[in-house]
């Protein structure tokens, strides 16, 4: 089946507000499906789009496929219900800062543990748009707003972070306005076996206007951000003059053909690396010291909790003496009332 | 002493002990021996919240009542014929549930200084401070009776101390001319890795019945028939277990995979372990990270076309409501069971109540109503489960299947039944597009339930969701489609009255009091009911199964007679939902809210004072 991004249009007419960045997210993965579809040969009607509360959650009734608009921070334990009951489904959640890391923390960190297959795209825009304008987990320290009139006095989470000590097996980031990478990391989200989360830098134009404006401005992106690729050189910058080496214990950026540096020097990217060391640091690195780390940052195999709960049951089938419920009800002691 | 052999047709044991000294173990295995020898049976196990409370303390007091009968035995017995006290303070916490003529057994190797202080007694004699001279009590040396028998076996002494309760046992087989191979064969099967433990638990038990028979202390021994049940093959079953299995029969009744998911709380986590044992009845188990992941997940599960099921406790209850109310708007089959316990918060969580049906009734925001169902008896667990699951998926509405502790660890003899019996259950599948285009909230005729359509069909996409919709499922905040909505699922509930049997009365069908109850408390009501009739009263009993939706024919029932009193284990919730529906009548309650189910006594004491 060859599909368009036009079959995975719903009807309904998208109500975020004009020049959000939800809109940008919604076309990187309209386009996507079609590449998906042909590359792991699935069908549209397989696909489940699952959400929770929050501007991002209206994601499902824009999207012609099965979807489920769940209620606030349960979308991952909705969406891990929906790929155990029936393995064949392709599951999509579709979550923000607050719906994922604030009320919903507690499945996020579970679905990720389990390493359930499903893909979390997390759309982190760093503020309560919906209840226009209150901070997020992960807004900045000191950022003001409507519940922080004096700026906030907590730390933000970095959803990386958290994957990573979850034990994640898949984290990769991009920016809203990066549409051509975010479409790329849909795919290798799809293919990837295990819960795969996906951070999306996403501006909110009404509430929290230019917040990743200091990487994502088109005019200094290519300085102030990395896009890691498996098995490509750290490189990056308008001149991709600049890369990025272990100096110490830390990672240091440095211009290559300056200080003796050569590209030799530069890291190459491994995604598949089961120890988390690396891919935390770089998931860690900020503007200005560092630029922000964007692409699949992580990537590992691993058995899928959905695997290994078909596995058992097959197992158990084959070696039980039951396979009903009347021999059920007459398993262990009874006895004859003549 | 004069030894006596008592021929009678029930006799009530309570075995107490710490916490730690293995009598739910001992009760059970007497429970079973008595079933398997063709009594009639009912178990209490009553037990505290700590799992090793202090050694010696009242706090950490368990105690299991088993009810043996040659006739009908509903309920676990009000007062015990012999009570099997393992310390001092389990004599203490328990002497106020013996007969005037019970026979007291008690570990005199615990009675020492030390353990009756620590029981906090205020003289040295227990006995005479708890005013128990007048019953038979025998002291049995039982802890060194089992360190002589054990003394070759090889066992440690701490595994020769924990094999006590089955010198205990032995002694009530004496008493009680009980047979012992099923706890035979129990050992064996239990410590099938360690035959020197099932070696060493034969001969305590054997030393026990034998060290019964030669003390001549023993003052009665019983024989108590078999009871005439009706033929088949029985088996005994607890209400954790019946629930269980009953889910288990809808779901291949129904042909739908069972998905359960669920946190563990007492008193319901045994539903969830039962079921994660049946992975070859395709039943799927999620331990999920708290009480909401449960029904959230079990939703995500509806919605891809399991049968879907959450299981809790009061407390837990709580946590799903919000969960709940989007099963409701989505209208997906669920069953929430709630194995209710004594509230409010954490409460008294080993101890049975009823006092969650306010919740199950009204604990949800906006225009929710949910269906309810309560189970009566242990057994009857599995066919109010099966029903609760039949009703889910035909109606496409979630269900509320209210147990209660009492009956979740309870125990009772059951004729096997046959799945031949049992209906088939259709659920509303949709399988191909019919007409374009597909409506989700679109309603069938009979029953008002929506279509079900699994993702994975072709043609079928559509979103369902918390935010209000039309019946072509598109987001609607207009306020006559709400209004509209809010209608339609309400009268999809109500519409299930029309799929319920008629409310029947046991006991002429007019007269002067009619007792009124609901879920666990039947047996409490039923032997109350044989014992005011007996006394020649005007009084009938009619037990609800079926809590919401009532059946139909309810006012007509109720108008029948004079009187009307409620009874059930709460202050009066049953009673005040009776009086918002059918204000025509009166109602007299009779209540209790200790944690306990009612005794007979109680209940016939409440009846009269209307009469």
């Amino acid at each position: 089946m060859i599909y368009t991004p036009q079959d995975f249009k719903s009807n309904q007419e998208v109500k975020w507000c004009p020049g959000c960045g939800d809109h940008a997210i919604l076309a990187s993965i309209q386009r996507a499906m079609p590449e998906i579809c042909e590359s792991l040969n699935y069908t549209k009607e397989r696909f489940v789009f699952v959400s929770g509360i929050g501007c991002s959650s209206r994601f499902p009734y824009y999207m012609n496929t099965y979807g489920f608009h769940g209620i606030h921070g349960r979308a991952s334990a909705i969406a891990t219900g929906v790929k155990v009951a029936n393995p064949t489904l392709t599951v999509w959640q579709i979550t923000g800062d607050g719906d994922a890391l604030a009320i919903g923390g507690n499945h996020f960190i579970h679905a990720i543990r389990r390493n359930i297959d499903i893909n979390i795209i997390l759309f982190n825009n760093q503020i309560y748009g919906l209840t226009k304008g209150q901070y997020s987990p992960t807004s900045q320290l000191g950022k003001v707003t409507k519940t922080s009139p004096y700026g906030t006095v907590e730390h933000p989470f970095n959803p990386g972070a958290i994957v990573l000590g979850a034990r994640g097996t898949f984290f990769a980031r991009s920016i809203d306005v990066e549409l051509k990478l975010t479409q790329e990391i849909m795919v290798e989200s799809a293919k990837h076996d295990g819960t795969a989360v996906t951070e999306v830098l996403v501006n909110c134009v009404i509430f929290n206007d230019k917040t990743h404006a200091a990487v994502t401005d088109k005019e200094n992106r290519a300085d102030r951000t990395i896009i890691l690729r498996h098995g490509e050189p750290m490189i990056f910058g308008k001149d991709r003059d600049r890369g990025l080496i272990l100096y110490g214990r830390k990672l240091k950026a440095v211009k290559i053909g300056e200080g003796g540096i050569t590209e030799k020097d530069i890291l190459i990217h491994d995604a598949k690396e089961e120890n988390p060391g690396l891919h935390s640091m770089l998931i860690d690195m900020k503007y200005p010291e560092l630029p922000i780390a964007l692409g699949v940052i992580r990537a590992v195999n691993d058995k899928t909790y959905d695997d290994n709960v078909r596995d058992q049951v097959i197992d158990v089938m084959e070696h039980s003496q039951i396979h009903s419920m009347d021999e059920l009800l007459h398993s262990g002691a009874t006895w004859e009332v003549k | 002493m004069q030894h006596k052999v008592i021929d009678t047709d029930e006799v009530v044991v309570r075995f107490t002990g710490d916490s730690g000294d293995g009598m739910q173990l001992t009760g059970s295995l007497f429970a079973d021996a008595s079933a398997l020898y063709g009594n009639d049976v009912s178990t209490f196990p009553d037990f505290p919240a700590e799992i090793r409370a202090p050694q010696g303390t009242i706090s950490g007091v368990s105690g299991f009542q088993v009810n043996i009968g040659s006739g009908e035995i509903k309920t676990p017995g009000d007062f015990c014929d012999v009570i099997v006290a393992m310390n001092p303070a389990a004599l203490k916490a328990n002497a106020r549930w013996a007969k005037p003529t019970a026979t007291i057994i008690l570990d005199s190797d615990t009675f020492d200084e030390k353990g009756i202080l620590k029981a906090g007694f205020k003289t040295n004699d227990p006995i005479a401070e708890l005013k128990l001279q007048d019953h038979n009590i025998v002291f049995a040396p039982i802890t060194s009776l089992t360190k002589e028998s054990l003394k070759d076996s090889g066992l440690d002494p701490k595994a020769i101390i924990r094999s006590k309760n089955m010198f205990t046992l032995g002694m009530c087989y004496y008493m009680f001319n009980r047979p012992m191979e099923h706890t035979f064969v129990y050992l064996e099967r239990k410590f099938r890795k360690n035959p020197s433990i099932i070696e060493a638990n034969k001969k305590v038990l054997q030393d026990g019945y034998n060290y019964a028979g030669n003390i001549q202390a023993i003052p009665n021994t019983y024989i108590i028939h078999p009871a005439p049940l009706e033929k088949g093959t029985y088996r005994n079953i607890n209400g954790n277990q019946a629930t269980a299995w009953g889910l288990l029969a809808a779901s291949e009744k129904s042909g739908r995979p069972l998905f359960c998911g669920s946190y563990p709380i007492t008193p319901a986590t045994s539903i969830l372990e039962e079921l994660a044992l049946h992975k070859e009845l395709n039943a799927k188990t999620l331990q999920c990270e708290d009480e909401i992941a449960g029904i959230c997940t079990a939703i995500g599960a509806a919605y891809a076309g399991n049968f879907a099921i959450t299981t809790t406790s009061g407390p837990g209850f709580s946590l799903k409501t919000e969960a709940l109310g989007l099963a409701m708007i989505t209208e997906l089959p669920l069953v929430v069971v709630d194995v209710q316990r004594g509230g409010p918060s954490t409460g008294i969580p080993t101890k049975t109540e009823q006092t969650d049906l306010n919740q199950a009734l009204y604990g949800r925001n906006g225009e929710c109503p949910v269906a309810i169902i309560a189970a009566h008896s242990p057994s009857h667990c599995f066919d109010a489960a099966f029903y609760a699951g039949k009703f889910a998926m035909e109606h496409m509405m979630p269900v509320i299947l209210l147990t209660e502790g009492f009956l979740g660890n309870g125990s009772e003899p059951w004729k096997i039944p046959s799945m031949k019996d049992y209906p088939e259950i259709n659920p509303p599948v949709i399988t191909a597009l019919e007409e374009i285009p597909f409506w989700p909230f679109k309603r069938d005729s009979e029953r008002l339930s929506r279509r079900w359509a699994f993702p994975g069909t072709i043609g079928l996409e559509h979103r369902v969701g918390g935010l209000e919709k039309d019946n072509n499922g598109a987001v609607s905040s207009d306020p006559l489609v709400h209004e509209r909505m809010v209608g339609e699922r309400a009268a999809k509930v109500a519409k299930m009255a029309e799929f319920i049997p008629e409310q029947t009365v046991v006991g002429e069908d007019r007269g002067e009091v009619l007792i009124v109850g609901w879920g666990g408390t039947y047996g409490h009501l039923y032997t109350a009911l044989r014992q005011l009739q007996k006394e020649g009263k005007s009084v009938s009993l009619t037990h609800f199964d079926y809590i919401f939706p009532l059946p139909t024919n309810t006012a007509d029932l109720f108008s029948k007679f004079k009187k009307i009193i409620v009874c059930e284990l709460n202050s009066g919730q049953f009673a005040n939902y009776l009086r918002t529906l059918h204000q025509q009548f009166h109602y007299h309650q009779c209540n209790k809210v200790q944690g306990q189910p009612f005794t007979v006594k109680e209940i016939v004491e409440a009846v009269k004072a209307i009469l």
